[in-house]
């Protein structure tokens, strides 16, 4: 069992849990990820690590609530535990002194990003940062990304705050009015594919970290596969960062959408069987 | 001299038709007469044929002599002190190419049904006697890690502990027990028969880490650098391979792999009480012809599927699968595709497999594994309407740890060399054995391989 030692709601849907976990605390690295069961039926959930403090022994993760496993997620306190957390797992990301790069973070992707954004700082890159969200209400941690970036650029798509439109707008007349190096960009799939294929035109390598749906996490089952440059990769060990410009999106696409019916089903379930006072939106406090 | 008895006494099983719909055991055990009755059967050979033909070395005659005597403590007693799982070893050894076959009365084609008693010998145990309390051996002050809590893994880390070492296992996922709780259905080896004997294991004394990627959280060298004397990897063969063909990335394919972790581990077939889904097909295919190819044809029938295929690439001769596995499968209904093998999947306009389009094979000249070859005869090529695909073509082993420990030489398959006597690496302090040296092989193999490599690392260990 992992304790949970600190809780904190980013915003009404997306949430911090710090995690009692000595030995990952030690090896975690940006990029990576932790396997993590809630209870005993549970199923297992890839989360990418938001943050670590090895003196500490904690681990951060942060999710938003949008299914069975993170909704149930979300009921546990400070105090409480989770059954299993399991890591740190997938390759770090490649961190060099590559020279300007820009990090793009859509929604959630915020959290996993700013690891990466402050290893390539130490590691001497200038960094620019994107951060999107659909509406002000969905954003987070605008001033931890703006303390670790040389220039923040926030976006919202319906334009409560910061510049309105989507990440790819400002990403393009970067792109066109400087010399970038390399591009990271974690967000839902879709701002992925789209921050890829805003990139490829100017030739600049673009990462994403592929979220397919796993089971293990250790290389097992092949559930994670996606195709990268024509071949059959395992996101789990062989990811989750890859080439954005080889990326087969449509696969990815579809394979993320198989459990459609059965998520829906499981969540009616869920909802069906959970006290009144907790079924539309948080416990108590 | 008594007259030979030639009559097997049968093991009850659940009707193919009922079992087809449960993930309740088929095989039901004996009762007590019954087990009295074929342990009456055995002569007592002198020259004990069958305790050779077993990878473990158990005291065969003597635990069958028991039970006829109807002395089952002792029986209990004789069986584990050679074997540390035998409700396990009962009901998945292959003894009829090992303890079965070498019995004298194999030639008079009724081999006494050592399995059959095994099986039964455990389970009077679990139901009938109190937990004993652990033998107490003078600690050495040495510390074992063993890496998996696979049949490997959890042997030598019986042994181990029992020789007064401080064993621990660390185990990657979030329950001991590896394939055996991960890859064996219900129906074949129920879950309770796993946890009753990783629990057994734990009460020598073995601490159990779950959770514990080697390779990802430590790497063997800091389990070296950590207080360990010796390390044990006994990860298994974890790896599923893919036939390499258009389309195996449709969604409604999966590797065996991935589909008996969601039913057995994760209990799909309890969806939505348990969280984990699995796709529920109606026409499904399942290409090989091992016993996990079996596995996955019999679970995909009990989640409800209308027809389900064995597609297998060479005839029902050259297929892996134990005899007694292919049969029940066969009584099941399933329906074997012999000669046959896949050149491509086809998918509708949202990525799910409709259908595969196959070849008719014809069996050639032998090949290295002594089988016959079988090659495509031209312009064969036809297709089986399909909406979900089961890839069982085996596994290997995975190469988490192989690439994270320096010194560990490994072949090109993936396997990690090891002296076939000993299970020593070529790196110092550590060893090896199971699938993980061999490639996928059986329970009880791996099994004997964790009990070599527990007796070397005791001789290294009091050197």
């Amino acid at each position: 069992m992992y304790k949970i030692l600190l809780r904190e709601d980013l915003v009404p849907s997306i949430h911090l849990f710090k995690v009692a976990a000595p030995v990952v605390a030690k090896k975690a690295k940006p990029g990576q990820f932790v396997v993590v069961r809630v209870d005993e039926k549970g199923e297992r959930i890839p989360l990418t690590i938001a943050d670590w403090d090895e003196s500490e022994g904690s681990l951060s993760i942060v999710f938003m609530e949008v299914g069975t496993t993170t909704a149930r997620l979300a009921l546990l306190e400070v105090g409480s535990s989770i059954a299993d957390f399991v890591g740190p797992l997938g390759l770090p990301t490649h961190i060099e002194k590559f020279g300007t790069v820009v990090c793009v973070a859509g929604g959630v992707g915020a959290a996993p990003i700013a690891p990466i954004a402050r290893a390539l700082k130490n590691a001497g890159n200038k960094i620019i940062s994107i951060l999107g969200a659909r509406s002000k209400n969905l954003l987070f941690w605008e001033d931890r990304l703006r303390s670790l970036s040389d220039q923040l650029i926030v976006t919202t798509d319906d334009g409560s705050y910061g510049r309105k439109g989507v990440v790819t707008e400002p990403l393009k007349e970067l792109l066109a009015s400087e010399k970038v190096d390399r591009v990271i960009a974690i967000g839902p799939s879709i701002m992925m594919k789209f921050c890829a294929k805003t990139t490829e035109p100017f030739g600049i390598k673009t990462i994403v970290s592929l979220n397919p749906i796993m089971v293990d996490g250790t290389g097992m089952c092949g559930c994670c596969r996606v195709a990268v440059g024509g071949e059959t990769k395992f996101a789990c060990v062989d990811g989750p960062d890859f080439d954005g410009h080889q990326v087969d999106w449509d696969l990815l696409f579809a394979r993320q959408r198989i459990y459609l019916d059965e998520e829906k089903c499981s969540f009616e379930q869920w909802q069906k069987n959970i006290q009144p006072e907790v079924k539309y939106g948080k416990v108590k406090s | 001299m008594a007259k030979l008895n030639l009559n097997r006494v049968e093991m009850p099983r659940q009707d193919p038709k009922v079992r087809g719909k449960n993930f309740n055991e088929v095989a039901l055990g004996y009762s007590l007469e019954q087990a009295k009755e074929e342990a009456s059967r055995c002569i007592q050979c002198v020259k004990r044929n069958c305790v050779d033909g077993c990878p473990v070395g158990v005291d065969i005659p003597d635990f069958i002599k028991a039970i006829r005597e109807g002395d089952m403590p002792e029986a209990v007693r004789v069986l584990k002190s050679k074997n540390a799982l035998p409700g396990i070893c009962g009901r998945v050894c292959p003894q009829e190419t090992q303890c079965e076959s070498t019995c004298s009365l194999a030639k008079k084609g009724a081999p006494i049904a050592i399995g059959r008693l095994e099986r039964f010998v455990a389970d009077w145990e679990r139901a009938n006697m109190p937990k004993a309390s652990p033998p107490q051996p003078a600690p050495t002050g040495k510390r074992v890690a063993v890496v998996g809590s696979g049949p490997a893994g959890l042997t030598a880390a019986a042994d181990l502990v029992k020789l007064g070492h401080g064993v621990t296992i660390f185990e990657a996922l979030h329950v001991a027990g590896g394939v055996l709780m991960y890859g064996i259905p219900e129906f074949r080896l129920p879950k309770e028969i796993v946890q009753n004997e990783v629990d057994y294991v734990a009460s020598l004394g073995v601490k159990i880490e779950l959770d514990s990627v080697i390779g990802k959280l430590v790497t063997i060298d800091e389990v070296l650098g950590n207080g360990y004397h010796a390390v044990f990897l006994g990860t298994g063969a974890g790896l599923p391979m893919f036939l390499g063909v258009p389309g195996e990335n449709l969604n409604g394919i999966y590797s065996a792999n991935e589909f008996l972790t969601r039913v057995n581990l994760m209990k799909a077939y309890r969806f939505p009480e348990y969280d984990t889904p699995v796709k529920l097909g109606k026409k499904v295919a399942v290409i090989g012809g091992g016993n996990v190819a079996m596995d996955s044809a019999r679970c995909a029938l009990r989640l409800g599927a209308e027809v389900v295929y064995i597609v297998y690439r060479r005839s029902e001769a050259e297929m892996p699968a134990r005899r007694e596995e292919v049969e029940n499968a066969q009584e099941e209904g399933i329906q074997f595709k012999l000669l046959t093998n896949p050149k491509q999947f086809l998918g509708n306009e949202k990525n799910w497999v409709v259908g595969m389009e196959c070849y008719e094979m014809e069996l050639g000249e032998p090949d290295e594994s002594g089988r016959r070859r079988p090659v495509v005869k031209a312009g064969s090529e036809f297709v089986i309407d399909v909406d979900e695909v089961i890839v069982a073509l085996g596994t290997t082993p995975n190469p988490l740890i192989a690439s994270t420990t320096p010194g560990l030489e490994t072949s090109k398959g993936g396997t990690v060399m090891a002296d076939e006597a000993t299970g020593k690496t070529k790196k110092d302090k550590v060893w090896a054995g199971g699938d993980i040296v061999t490639g996928a092989a059986t329970v009880i193999s791996a099994m004997g391989a964790g009990k070599l490599a527990a007796a070397d690392i005791d001789r290294f260990l009091r050197g």
